[in-house]
């Protein structure tokens, strides 16, 4: 029986640790060692930090870094607030039929690929676009207006893939919240703001908490957004990741910079968690 | 009518040649090409006629030599990037074979092209490459908007401020060079010469930015943005601005001034190929001239395939020779073999060029 | 005379075609603990949550303190209210959650520590301030839901049906310790429940509401003996219940004929009922008396015998079922608590009678 009861919990626990190894751990590990070798020679490597060096001495590879995590940290900003009071509205206000119809409507586009979403952006912001020509037919712009290209269209685009993983953590964190409460806090002489404010946020901060994580997470590692809906000055850490990996055949370089990557994202969320008191497993459960 | 027919006659001594042979050695081809390189209707064919089954993986040239290298030269039977990139990844990281001449049919290949092309990429006493697609980067023009661009320079010129694209890759650099009267080709392997003409391109494109739309990445895109007018010069590959010229009698292909940068896509083999056999079978199939033919409609680009360019239809032919009058073809430069690591220093310069504003 | 803290006025509320609630019209005096009980579906927490402000009425007008409060927001009104599952914030702690509503009062910091003090002192629980709310037991939840209520002082404190969540025993306990925080706090409680117990231990007035409207509004004294309807009478407490012909009438007192045979006397307490009328008559079982032999029932107008068929032993309120010989259905009878049917078994033969004053009849048709 004992013995039985062993043998399952291991047939359970492989896959995980199959998974962890295979695809994960042993990955990161040999990118490390990637990352830690410097090219001397056509074939020939040594290992020292010359990679690390070179991304800390380079104003643009630290200048693109930055410029990612403040542009991924405003995208989630941006999509908590559009997607908190759609959320609100789907968990608290509508009902039947209009509730589930609103969070097909945050499923569909996630029907079709990135890439199709992205090429759709393409279509309705360009010049010669769908949002130009309306302009221009109802005589708010003289002439072409272009919308692509600019770190906006980057921020519509990147909003608009990520809504999906911040609304649903809320709904589900509003959800779990009872009306009654809300009834309360109104009885007891609590005004909208000051309801929102002491007590919807409060209770749904675990969902805030995790969505924004997620979307942090889809917006930092994201690369056809940027890089389409991107302008000639729009830099993205994982077009340069792509880039040393790809077109530079500079592994060792890429390999620092996917660190890096990894690196920036635990901090952030790790500050997130410690800025709302929040942990993991409550965020995560 | 008659040619029909004896193509028919052709097609059918063909195919009961290989018939006989081909259940002896049956295998899967693994190929890893450029869109347009295996059509389906080639593919049929050659499967109907060696019975080898083909699979094709659509790449371009750094993901084809990245995916290469990270299995060490496994996982494909055959790969075509173009022949300035075979010698230096295979110094650098050894993932392709040496080819075994005597089981192709050099008699079917344009010879001047095969032998360029064996030079270019012969790495010690071992040839890793030969010829198969070529074509040019020049000019894609709306010439009754963008009529004065004749060179990569004039992209910057004020009157087509704004309405300009062109990649940030080591092409624009190469032919931003030649424009600027230098010839980047006899640097390549001064590093310290190549890097102050790069810094010299870098200030040209610096300048530039300004006039440019968008960076293009992907050939739709540009196709994209050229279709709606929204750009109207842009530096990009011969065959779309003759795809253009279908729909936009205006918009098509021209050799700029300095000369169009010409590339040949080759067949190599990677190191771990395992079904040899079929690659050669595959480049003595394509390179017969009706079979060119085929690929040359699919692709628009002219293969080395011997006489192919009888069986390539006239408006193809015509397009053709309206960009290329002889003397532009004779202006054509053909990219050398790139030295190992010169992409770093390229790589430096288009971040750089990306960065400022 | 001061006008009462709460007065409804023809309340009438509909929801499309429905009508939850029609013209209610009630008053609470001061100080006083009121409660409305009925069947879930009646309509009573619609009263509630229109008095909360919750709700707007279809017609009708609320009065706080002889005041309309029709256009005032809940979080405006002099009432509060303790909610079913009782709402506390489970991301405050206690103190928090008692100083809530002072805090969006405005009031200084110093004031809040102050009153949420004194309130947790009158609930006795006074060092609770910094618990969690998964940290209290139901009961103390319970006190903190009114303590955040009273805290406010507020003309009213509605309660919807706050003790149904806890457990029997403690349910038992808490009618007992609202019953005395209403006396401490001298506020007026207006409280909900479809739980008759809770309503009669604890209430000064009930209203028993039915079908959207008001049956009968009186003392749990009036409305157990005095039950002006069918409904009341059957909602009520328990009864025995006969559908019949009247036969005869004289003065207040009727003469049945029941559906199934049996002769019976009761009461209309005034009712409009003639001879041929169909009526019901309800008799509680505590109203009948037992006998072993006939002698002893004698004196009653009804008078009945027959045989044990079952023993609802229940401590002081131990029952039994007897089925009349002359036909019918099986009667509940209360055991008397003197023992001396202490040893009664099923099958015996017993003997049962009672005053045709203890039968309340009740035209037929209304319930």
């Amino acid at each position: 029986m004992q013995a039985a009861h062993r043998l399952g919990f291991v047939l359970l626990l492989t896959p995980l640790v199959l998974w962890l190894a295979l695809l994960i751990i042993i990955p990161h590990i040999d990118m490390f060692f990637v990352s830690l070798r410097e090219r001397v020679g056509v074939g020939e490597y040594e290992t020292s930090l010359a990679n690390y060096r070179t991304f800390l001495e380079e104003p643009l590879y630290l200048m693109t870094f930055a410029r990612t995590a403040v542009m991924s940290v405003l995208a989630t900003a941006l999509t908590l607030l559009i997607g908190f009071p759609v959320a609100y509205y789907i968990a608290k206000i509508a009902r039947g039929r209009v509730r589930s119809a609103l969070f097909l409507l945050c499923l569909v586009p996630f029907w079709v690929s990135e890439l199709v979403r992205t090429f759709g952006w393409m279509i309705l912001l360009r010049e010669t676009g769908v949002f130009s020509s309306l302009l221009q037919w109802a005589g708010l712009a003289q002439g072409p207006v272009e919308m692509l290209y600019n770190d906006a269209a980057i921020m519509v685009g990147l909003v608009y893939t990520s809504m999906l993983f911040m609304v649903v953590p809320l709904v589900t964190t509003l959800d779990s919240l009872d009306d009654a409460v809300i009834e309360a806090g109104y009885d007891l002489g609590g005004s909208g703001p000051s309801i929102l404010r002491e007590i919807v946020i409060p209770h749904a901060m675990p969902g805030i908490v995790s969505g924004s994580i997620v979307v942090f997470m889809l917006s930092l590692g994201n690369y056809l957004t940027p890089i389409m809906l991107g302008g000639k000055d729009s830099l993205w850490f994982t077009e340069l990741i792509y880039s040393q990996f790809i077109v530079r055949f500079n592994w060792e370089l890429g390999a620092v910079f996917g660190f890096m990557l990894l690196i920036l994202s635990s901090v952030i969320v790790w500050g997130t968690l410690r800025l709302t008191g929040q942990t993991l497993e409550k965020t995560m459960g | 009518m008659k040619t029909y027919a004896t193509q028919l006659k052709y097609a059918a001594v063909i195919t009961g040649a290989f018939a006989l042979a081909a259940p002896a050695n049956a295998d899967t081809l693994r190929l890893l090409t450029w869109g347009g390189y295996a059509p389906e209707n080639v593919i049929e064919k050659f499967e109907a006629e060696t019975g080898h089954t083909v699979e094709v993986t659509l790449s371009n040239n750094e993901e084809m030599i990245a995916k290469l290298r990270a299995t060490g030269g496994g996982g494909f039977d055959l790969a075509q990037p173009s022949q300035d990139r075979i010698a230096g990844p295979q110094a650098e990281f050894g993932i392709y074979k040496p080819i075994d001449l005597s089981k192709i049919d050099e008699s079917q290949f344009i010879p001047s092209m095969l032998m360029a092309t064996k030079a270019n990429t012969t790495v010690g006493d071992e040839i890793y490459g030969v010829p198969h697609v070529w074509g040019t980067s020049g000019l894609v023009l709306d010439t009754a908007k963008a009529g004065m661009v004749k060179d990569y320079t004039d992209l910057c010129a004020p009157e087509v401020s704004g309405n300009v694209s062109y990649r940030l890759r080591r092409p624009t650099l190469i032919g931003f060079a030649f424009a600027m009267g230098m010839d980047p080709f006899a640097a390549y392997g001064d590093e310290q010469a190549y890097t102050e003409m790069m810094e010299e391109v870098e200030a040209k494109l610096k300048d530039c930015k300004p006039n440019v739309k968008a960076y293009w990445s992907g050939g739709d895109e540009l196709m994209n943005l050229l279709r709606s007018g929204e750009v109207v010069a842009a530096m990009a590959w011969d065959t779309g601005g003759w795809k253009l010229n279908d729909d936009n009698a205006d918009i098509t292909f021209v050799a700029p001034a300095s000369g169009a940068l010409g590339w040949i896509d080759t067949f190599v083999l990677p190191a771990k190929g395992r079904a040899d056999d079929a690659a050669y079978d595959w480049i003595n199939f394509v390179m017969q001239p009706e079979v060119s033919a085929m690929i040359t409609d699919s692709v628009g680009n002219f293969t080395a395939s011997q006489g192919a360019d009888e069986y390539v239809s006239d408006a193809l032919k015509a397009k053709y020779q309206a960009s290329f009058p002889p003397e532009a073809v004779d202006n054509i430069k053909w990219y050398p073999p790139v030295p190992a690591g010169l992409e770093v220093i390229e790589g430096a310069v288009l971040d750089r060029v990306k960065a400022a504003n | 005379m001061t006008a009462p803290d709460l007065e409804c006025t023809h309340l009438t509320k509909r929801f499309g075609d429905t009508t939850a609630v029609q013209d209610v019209s009630f008053e609470v005096p001061p100080g006083s603990f009121f409660s409305i009980l009925g069947p879930s579906g009646c309509g009573k927490t619609t009263i509630m949550r229109m008095i909360a402000g919750f709700l707007a009425p279809t017609s009708g007008d609320i009065r706080i303190k002889g005041r309309s409060v029709l256009d005032v927001a809940p979080n405006k009104r002099p009432v509060n209210m303790v909610f079913q599952h009782l709402a506390l914030f489970p991301m405050m702690n206690i103190a928090e959650n008692i100083g809530y509503g002072l805090r969006r009062k405005g009031l200084p910091k110093a004031e809040i520590t102050r009153k949420v003090g004194e309130v947790l002192e009158r609930i006795g629980l006074p060092d609770i301030g910094a618990r969690k709310v998964d940290e209290l037991s139901g009961g103390q939840k319970q006190r903190v839901a009114i303590a955040r209520c009273m805290v406010l002082e507020p003309d009213v404190l509605l309660l919807d049906e706050p003790l149904g969540a806890l457990d029997l025993k403690l349910r038992e306990h808490m009618k007992i310790e609202l019953k005395a925080l209403q006396a401490a706090f001298d506020t007026t409680f207006v409280y909900i429940t479809h739980d008759q117990s809770e309503a009669l231990v604890m209430s000064d007035n009930i209203a028993v509401m039915n079908a959207g409207q008001f049956e009968q509004v009186g003392s749990a004294r009036d409305l157990y003996y005095r039950p002006e309807t069918a409904f009341v009478a059957g909602f009520v407490g328990d009864s025995n219940r006969w559908r019949g012909q009247v036969m005869g009438v004289s003065g207040d007192t009727l003469q049945l004929r029941s559906e199934n045979g049996l002769e019976l006397r009761g009461s209309c307490h005034g009712r409009r009922l003639a001879r041929n009328d169909t009526a019901e008559i309800f008799v509680r079982p505590e109203a009948i008396r037992l006998g072993h032999s006939a002698q002893d029932v004698s004196h009653f107008d009804n008078r009945l015998s027959g045989e044990v068929t079952s023993l609802l032993f229940n401590g002081a309120a131990s029952r039994i079922l007897m089925r009349p010989e002359s036909g019918g259905e099986e009667i509940e009878v209360t055991l008397p608590q003197s023992g001396e049917f202490a040893h009664l078994d099923r099958g015996a033969q017993v003997h049962i009678g009672w005053s045709s004053d203890q039968g309340s009849c009740f035209a037929a048709g209304t319930a």
